[in-house]
C-alpha cells in the first residue's frame, strides 16, 4: 500500500467528497418534500387517488438508478421541445440531472416508507382526534404526519445512507464526486487500489457520521418513547 | 405506438439474458456468504463474531459502484502475480466474473443482517430440544435451524433479489455486454437514447415483476403450514 500517494490526493477527494454530500442532501431534502403528497396519496382509501402514485412508485423502485440518470441526461436531449425550452440550460448541466434524478427516485422510496408509517399508527390516535372535533385535514398534519414521521426515521435514515451509496452513479454522467474523482485521479496514478481504498474509507466515515446524527435527532424526537402501545 | 429498435431486438434479448445470468451467479455467491456471515455472526467464538462483523459493515458501507470498480481494476496486479504462480501467464478476470464477486459480496453482506435476524427469531426452545435429543451441533442446524430460518429469511431475501437484479445495470460500466451496455451501444448508432432507455427500463420493469411472482410462490410455499397470527 502507497501511503503517500493516499495523503498526496486527500484534498482532492475530500473536494468530491463535498460534492457527493451536496447532491445527497438536496436529493433527500427534496425528495422528502416530494415524497410527503406522494405518500399520503399512495396510503388514501380511493383507489384513483392511489393510482398514480402507485404507478410512479412502481416505476421508480422497479428500474435501477442508472437507467433512470441515462434516461434524464442523454434521453430528454432526443426531444427538440425539451431542447428549446427554458429549462435546457439545467437538463444539460450533469449536476441537475443527477439532482433531479435522485430526487424523483428517492421521492418513491420515501413515499412507501411514509406509507406504512401512516398505515402503522394506531387507530386509536385517530378516532381520538377525530372524536375532539378536529378537520381530516387538521388531524393529518397535527396527529398523523408527525407520528408518521417518528415511526419512518429509522427507515428514512437508511434510505438517505442508500442515497449516500446510490450518489456513486453519478460518475457515469462526467460529475466528479468522490467515486468519479477517485477514477479519474487512478487515470493519473494507475494505483487502483490505494486511491479505491481511500474514497471507501470516505464513504465509511460519512455513513458512520449520518448514523451517529440519526440517532441524534431520533433522542431529540424521542422515538422511543412514542413507540409504547 | 411503434417502436423502431433499429434491429437492436436480438441484442437487447442476448444483453437480458446475460443480466439474469450475472443476477442468478451473484445470488448463489451471496446466499453463501451470507449464510457463513450469519453463522460468524451468531456463533459464540468472538474472532468469528468479529470477522462477521466487519465484513457486513465493511461491505454496506461502500457503495456497489465502487466495489465493482474496485474488483475489476483492483485485483489486475493479484490475478496477474496468481496467474504467474499457476504457470497460466496472462490470467485475468473477466467483467462477468468481476461483477459476480462484486455484486455476490454485496448481496452477502446484507444477508448476513437478514439471515442473522431469522436465526435469532427462531425460539431457544427448538435448539434446546434438539440438545436434549443428543443431536450433534451441526445436525441441530441443519435440521432444526436451516428449514425454519428459510420461512423467515425469504420476504427480506426477495427484497435484496430485487435490489440485486437493478444492480446488474452497474456492471455495464465495466464493459460487460447485459441490457444498459446494449442499449448504450445502440444508443450511438441510432441517436434515440430516450427511446433505448426507455425500453432498457421496461425490460427491468418486466424482469421485477417476474422476480415478485417468483417470491411470491415461494413464500407460499415455504409458508405452507402456518397461519398467520392476528
Amino acid at each position: 500500500m502507497n501511503w503517500e500517494v493516499i495523503i498526496k490526493w486527500l484534498p482532492r477527494l475530500a473536494q468530491g467528497a463535498t460534492l457527493t454530500l451536496e447532491l445527497v442532501a438536496i436529493a433527500v431534502i427534496a425528495g422528502l418534500i416530494l415524497a410527503i403528497p406522494l405518500g399520503v396519496a399512495r396510503a388514501s382509501r380511493h383507489w384513483y387517488v392511489r393510482a398514480l402514485p402507485y404507478g410512479y412508485i412502481f416505476f421508480f423502485r422497479g428500474t435501477p438508478l442508472l437507467v433512470q440518470l441515462f434516461l434524464v441526461y442523454y434521453g430528454l436531449a432526443q426531444f427538440e421541445a425539451v431542447r428549446n425550452s427554458v429549462l435546457w440550460p439545467y437538463l444539460r448541466d450533469p449536476f441537475w440531472c443527477t439532482v433531479l434524478t435522485m430526487t424523483l427516485h428517492t421521492a418513491a422510496y420515501i413515499a412507501e416508507i411514509l406509507r406504512g408509517a401512516l398505515q402503522a399508527i394506531p387507530k386509536g390516535e385517530i378516532e381520538a382526534a377525530r372524536a375532539l372535533g378536529m378537520s381530516r385535514g387538521k388531524t393529518l398534519f397535527y396527529i398523523m404526519l408527525p407520528r408518521a414521521s417518528r415511526i419512518g426515521l429509522p427507515a428514512y435514515s437508511n434510505e438517505v445512507i442508500l442515497m449516500l451509496k446510490a450518489s456513486a452513479l453519478a460518475s457515469t454522467v462526467t460529475l466528479l464526486e468522490l467515486t468519479g474523482m477517485a477514477r479519474t485521479i487512478i487515470a493519473r496514478t494507475y494505483l487502483p487500489v490505494e486511491i479505491f481504498f481511500a474514497a471507501g474509507l470516505f464513504y465509511l466515515v460519512i455513513s458512520f457520521l449520518l448514523v451517529q446524527g440519526f440517532k441524534l435527532l431520533e433522542r431529540w424526537l424521542r422515538v422511543d418513547a412514542c413507540q409504547g402501545r | 405506438m411503434n417502436i423502431d429498435l433499429h434491429g437492436f431486438g436480438p441484442a437487447l434479448m442476448a444483453g437480458t439474458l446475460m443480466t439474469v445470468k450475472l443476477a442468478l451467479c451473484a445470488l448463489l455467491l451471496g446466499l453463501i456468504l451470507g449464510l457463513l456471515g450469519a453463522l460468524a455472526k451468531t456463533s459464540a467464538i468472538k474472532p468469528l463474531q468479529w470477522l462477521g462483523g466487519f465484513y457486513s459493515t465493511l461491505v454496506r458501507g461502500i457503495p456497489e459502484l465502487l466495489w465493482v470498480l474496485l474488483i475489476y481494476f483492483g485485483t489486475v496486479g493479484l490475478v496477474n502475480s496468481l496467474g504467474d504462480a499457476l504457470n497460466m501467464p496472462g490470467l485475468e478476470l473477466s467483467a462477468f466474473a468481476a461483477g459476480v464477486i462484486a455484486l455476490g459480496l454485496c448481496f452477502g453482506a446484507y444477508a448476513t443482517e437478514v439471515f442473522r435476524g431469522a436465526i435469532l427469531a427462531i425460539p431457544k426452545g427448538h435448539r434446546e430440544a434438539g440438545l436434549a435429543l443428543g443431536l450433534s451441533k451441526g445436525r441441530i442446524l441443519s435440521r432444526i435451524i436451516l428449514p425454519q430460518m428459510w420461512r423467515i429469511a425469504l420476504p427480506g431475501l426477495g427484497n435484496l433479489f430485487m435490489i440485486l437484479m437493478k444492480d446488474t445495470a452497474l456492471v455495464s460500466v465495466i464493459g460487460l455486454e447485459e441490457i444498459m451496455r446494449h442499449s448504450q451501444i445502440a444508443v450511438t448508432v441510432s441517436k434515440e437514447p430516450f427511446t433505448f432507455y426507455m425500453v432498457a427500463a421496461c425490460i427491468y420493469l418486466s424482469l421485477t415483476v417476474v422476480a415478485m411472482t417468483g417470491m411470491y410462490f415461494l413464500e407460499k410455499r415455504a409458508a405452507r403450514g402456518f397461519v398467520r397470527a392476528e
